[in-house]
Parts: structure tokens; C-alpha cells; sequence
């Protein structure tokens, strides 16, 4: 059973992937609670753009992405700050721009579409030492932010306009949710693949909420959950041979129905909606 | 002995692109005031007093906040805020009602901010003058819309402000529990603390407060009590409430 610690590229994997777990799962509880589930999604598009620029121009993907990905974050909150545009409009115009130029650029410059693949569906097993290093020291930056901004964030979170009349810097902080959020979608993307980051990000807050505890409590459930399916996710595509990425979230998706259950079944049938 | 200007309005205007919602408004609130900031649905009560908070830029004018101008004021932790939505807050929000008033301690802190034993201390202390000492641990979302309340009035009180501002704080809340409010409000603004509370209710916060600005986009009427029954005597409550009557500030 433990010769699977023995090996290098699973060391690897379980390190890489537990440190990822534990950021997107703190990251999506205040992500969650603003209504900004999806900016994930959004910024991952953003990211798959960034890497097929770093593959054209032999540059790192993973660096490309990040900067690709921030600068686009920013974007986002720029287009909604200086127009009339709705923040979820302007989260599809930036992420679909750069979806589109990342396909452009895939099919026009032809040979690099299998390295781009695992990318778009992650690919843990095979995640090198470089690799393992950036992604684990970009998910503890965000970690530490998090847990050095944490009253202001959680005040922004409960009450923005509250928050601002208390003296807390709600537009700085706006800005830094979206970078860390950027960080940790690029970061976690060897791990789940862009089409799937955003998932590592919703579904372990979703599943930590259904418990109806503090605000402290739901961040060490969300996490507790989040380095479980990881976990669990690894084991199972280790022994069965299944896509680990695909075996993560739907471990995930599992562990969320199994909270509502719990939920429904304490709280009768009033549902808790994430 | 003249009193501490504690706001200070001189001409301000605002809009929402090409509609204006409120002009020419000038009046200020004195240290100790507990002031009803009146007028129906729609007239620019709430944007005023979030023009005052910061939260929408001025178009014209100028607000001044103990003496100094808004766009330069810093000392958050001398304002108290319950916003409209107090009562209505997502009630799947994982916070305690702990959770919640340490918010209001955020004010004061530095960077890390950090609370400590001596502020869960504070917060005690602060839960047990609303009366929500025995609730501290229980969810914000798990209250009635009274409950609700007393704990953003504590989040409000917790930083020791000058100034508590309320918009439309009882709206949600059933009647009995309105009037141990109002009657909260009294004692609070008996110990000093300059209250502002924005309600479209005149005739029953009339009947709490001593001075009265109704608006309706423009500044119709600002004055005191007295003079308030004089102007609009439909909505004016005769009966001073019992409650500060006997604090010697009816």
C-alpha cells in the first residue's frame, strides 16, 4: 500500500496537490460568499491564452500564464470600474478574448497541441520539479495573503459598504482577491487543467457552507475537504488507472452531495444554497 | 457654550447621471443631537447619508466631518454605521454573531490585524449592552430581524464612535422589538453618542428624536422637535417618550 509514496512523481503529485488544495479551498469560501464563484472559470479561459503565447514564443507557460492571467484580472476590474459594463460581462469579454487568441494561436502555429492538452486537463503525474516548485511557492504566497488579510477580507465579504465606512480598503482589497485568485487558478492548473481549476476553487467552499458553522470553521472544513478529494483522487487514479484531474472533482462533486444530505438531514428540509 | 459641529452639509448636490437626486442641501448636526433624517420613499435619504459616509462622491457642495472635509477624513473609528440591509443579510453567511462585531474593531487595528483576547473581552462587554451577550456564538443568519439589529448596533458601538448612523433600522423587525430599540437608541444618545437615523416612518421616530431634517430631494424642513409640530402637526408625536423623559432629555 505505501510502496506509492515510494515513488518520485507521486511525492511530487501529493505534495504539489495538497498545497494547491488547501489555497483554492480558502480562496473559494470568500469567492463564494461575494458571489464570484465563477471568476475561476473566467480567468482559466484567460490562462489557456497565456500558455499557447508562452509555447509560441518558447517562453515558460507557466510564467506566461501567470502574467497573462494577473493582467487580465486587473483587466476585468478596469473594463467594470471604467464602463457601464456588468462584472460578469466584463469577466466573459476579457476570459473569451483570450480564449480565442489562445485557439488562434494553437492552430497557427500547429505542433504544440498535445503539450497544450495537458493544460486543459491537467497532468499531475507528470509535473516536473520546476513546475512542482512554482506551483507550491505561488499557492503558499496566496496562503499567507489570505491569512494576513483575513478580517479585512472576511469584512468585505459580509458587507462591502460597511467595510469601506470602517476604514478598510475595499478597492485594494477587490484587486488583490482577483490577483489571488488569478495566482491560484494558474497555479493549480497542472493539478485540475484549466477547464477544471475553477472547480478546486467552488466545490469544496460549496460542500464546507452546508455545515452551518463560523466563519473560521467553514475555511478549515472547506480545506479539510478540498486535501481529501485530492487525496482520495490520487489513490484512486494510482490504483485504476483513472484521469486524476476528472477523478478530483468528481470526488468533489460527491463530497458536496453528501454535505447537503447531512445538511437536510439536521436541518429538515430547508436547503442551504451555495 | 456653542456646540461641536459634528457634520457639516453646505450646498450638496447629487445625481445619478443626468438625474438629480438631492440639491442645495445645508444643515448640520450638533454633538449630542439625536437626529431623524426623515421624507417618503425616494427622497434621497439613503444617498445623502451615504454621501456623508463617503460612499457616493459629491457632485457640488461640501461635508465636513468634525470639522475636517470628508476627503481627507480618517478617523473611521469615530463613526458607527447600521446599513438599510442590516436585516436582510444572506442567511447562509457562516458568521457568529462574535464574528460579526469583531468586524467593528477592524477600525482601530493596524496592519496585521489581529484580534486578541482582550478585544473578545470588548466584544462581550459590547454584546451584553444590546442584550446579545447569551447569543455571541450562534449564526447572524439564525436571528430574528430584531436580534439582527442589536448586533450591528454593537458592531456600530464597538469601536467607540462619536456618531451612530442607521438607515431605516427597523424595517423587518416587529413592533415590540422597535420600541426596545428606539428606547436603546434613547439611552445610547443619553450617554452622549450624536445619533443620525434615517427612516420614512415620521410618525414614530418623532417621537424619539430632538431634531428633524425631512427631505424630499431638497431640505424642507430642519428644525427641533417643537418647531417640527408647528410645521407638519399630522406627524408629529405630542407624547415624548417615557423612556428619556426620565433620562432628562425629553
Amino acid at each position: 500500500m505505501l510502496e506509492i509514496f515510494s515513488y518520485g512523481f507521486m511525492q511530487k503529485a501529493f505534495i504539489t496537490g495538497i498545497v494547491i488544495a488547501v489555497a483554492c479551498s480558502l480562496l473559494g469560501v470568500f469567492l463564494v460568499l461575494r458571489r464570484y464563484a465563477l471568476i475561476g472559470d473566467g480567468l482559466a479561459h484567460i490562462s489557456f491564452g497565456g500558455v499557447a503565447a508562452g509555447m509560441l514564443f518558447n517562453f515558460m507557460p507557466f510564467a506566461s500564464a501567470l502574467f497573462f492571467t494577473i493582467l487580465g484580472a486587473l483587466g476585468i476590474l478596469k473594463l467594470k470600474e471604467k464602463t457601464l459594463i456588468h462584472s460578469d460581462t466584463a469577466i466573459a469579454i476579457i476570459s473569451y478574448s483570450s480564449l480565442g487568441a489562445g485557439i488562434f494561436i494553437a492552430t497557427a502555429a500547429r505542433g504544440f497541441n498535445v503539450d497544450l492538452l495537458s493544460y486543459l486537463f491537467g497532468s499531475i503525474l507528470a509535473i516536473q520539479t520546476s513546475e512542482v516548485i512554482l506551483s507550491v511557492a505561488l499557492a503558499l504566497i496566496v496562503i499567507a495573503v489570505i491569512s494576513l488579510f483575513y478580517h479585512d477580507l472576511f469584512f468585505l465579504a459580509f458587507d462591502e459598504e460597511s467595510a469601506k465606512t470602517s476604514g478598510v480598503k475595499t478597492g485594494m482589497l477587490n484587486s488583490l482577491l482577483v490577483v489571488l485568485t488569478a495566482i491560484t487558478v494558474v497555479s493549480s492548473m497542472k493539478v485540475a487543467g484549466l477547464l477544471l481549476s475553477s472547480a478546486l476553487i467552488v466545490l469544496p467552499a460549496a460542500s464546507a457552507l452546508q455545515y452551518n458553522a463560523s466563519f473560521k470553521k467553514t475555511l478549515v472544513l472547506s480545506a479539510v475537504l478540498s486535501v481529501s478529494s485530492v487525496t482520495a483522487g490520487l489513490l484512486v487514479a494510482y490504483y485504476f488507472d483513472y484521469a486524476v484531474s476528472g477523478t478530483i472533482i468528481l470526488i468533489n462533486t460527491g463530497l458536496f452531495l453528501i454535505s447537503l444530505l447531512i445538511n437536510r438531514l439536521r436541518n429538515g428540509n430547508a436547503p442551504r444554497v451555495a | 457654550m456653542e456646540k461641536e459641529n459634528v457634520i457639516e452639509m453646505k450646498g450638496v448636490c447629487f445625481g445619478f447621471g443626468s438625474a438629480e437626486v438631492l440639491s442645495g442641501i445645508t444643515f448640520s448636526v450638533d454633538k449630542g443631537d439625536f437626529l431623524g433624517l426623515i421624507g417618503p420613499n425616494g427622497s434621497g435619504k439613503t444617498t445623502l447619508l451615504k454621501l456623508i459616509l463617503g460612499l457616493y462622491p459629491l457632485k457640488c457642495g461640501s461635508i465636513r466631518l468634525f470639522g475636517t472635509d470628508l476627503s481627507t477624513f480618517h478617523e473611521w473609528s469615530r463613526i458607527g454605521y447600521v446599513p438599510q440591509k442590516a436585516t436582510n443579510i444572506d442567511s447562509i453567511f457562516p458568521a457568529t454573531v462574535k464574528e460579526v462585531v469583531a468586524m467593528g474593531l477592524l477600525s482601530k487595528k493596524k496592519f496585521p490585524k489581529v484580534i486578541n483576547r482582550e478585544d473578545d473581552e470588548m466584544i462581550m462587554k459590547t454584546l451584553k449592552t444590546v442584550g446579545m451577550d447569551k447569543l455571541s456564538n450562534k449564526r447572524i443568519g439564525e436571528l430574528s430581524g430584531g436580534q439582527q439589529q442589536r448586533v450591528f448596533i454593537a458592531r456600530a458601538l464597538i469601536s467607540d464612535p462619536d456618531i451612530l448612523f442607521l438607515d431605516e433600522p427597523t424595517t423587518g423587525v416587529d413592533q415590540k422589538m422597535q420600541d426596545s430599540f428606539y428606547q436603546l437608541l434613547g439611552e445610547l444618545n443619553a450617554r452622549g453618542i450624536t445619533i443620525v437615523l434615517v427612516s420614512h416612518d415620521i410618525g414614530k421616530i418623532t417621537r424619539y428624536v430632538t431634531k428633524i431634517a425631512s427631505l424630499n430631494r431638497v431640505l424642507e424642513f430642519y428644525g427641533n422637535h417643537k418647531d417640527f409640530c408647528v410645521y407638519d402637526p399630522a406627524h408629529c408625536h405630542d407624547e415624548p417618550d417615557q423612556h428619556r423623559l426620565c433620562l432628562g432629555r425629553g
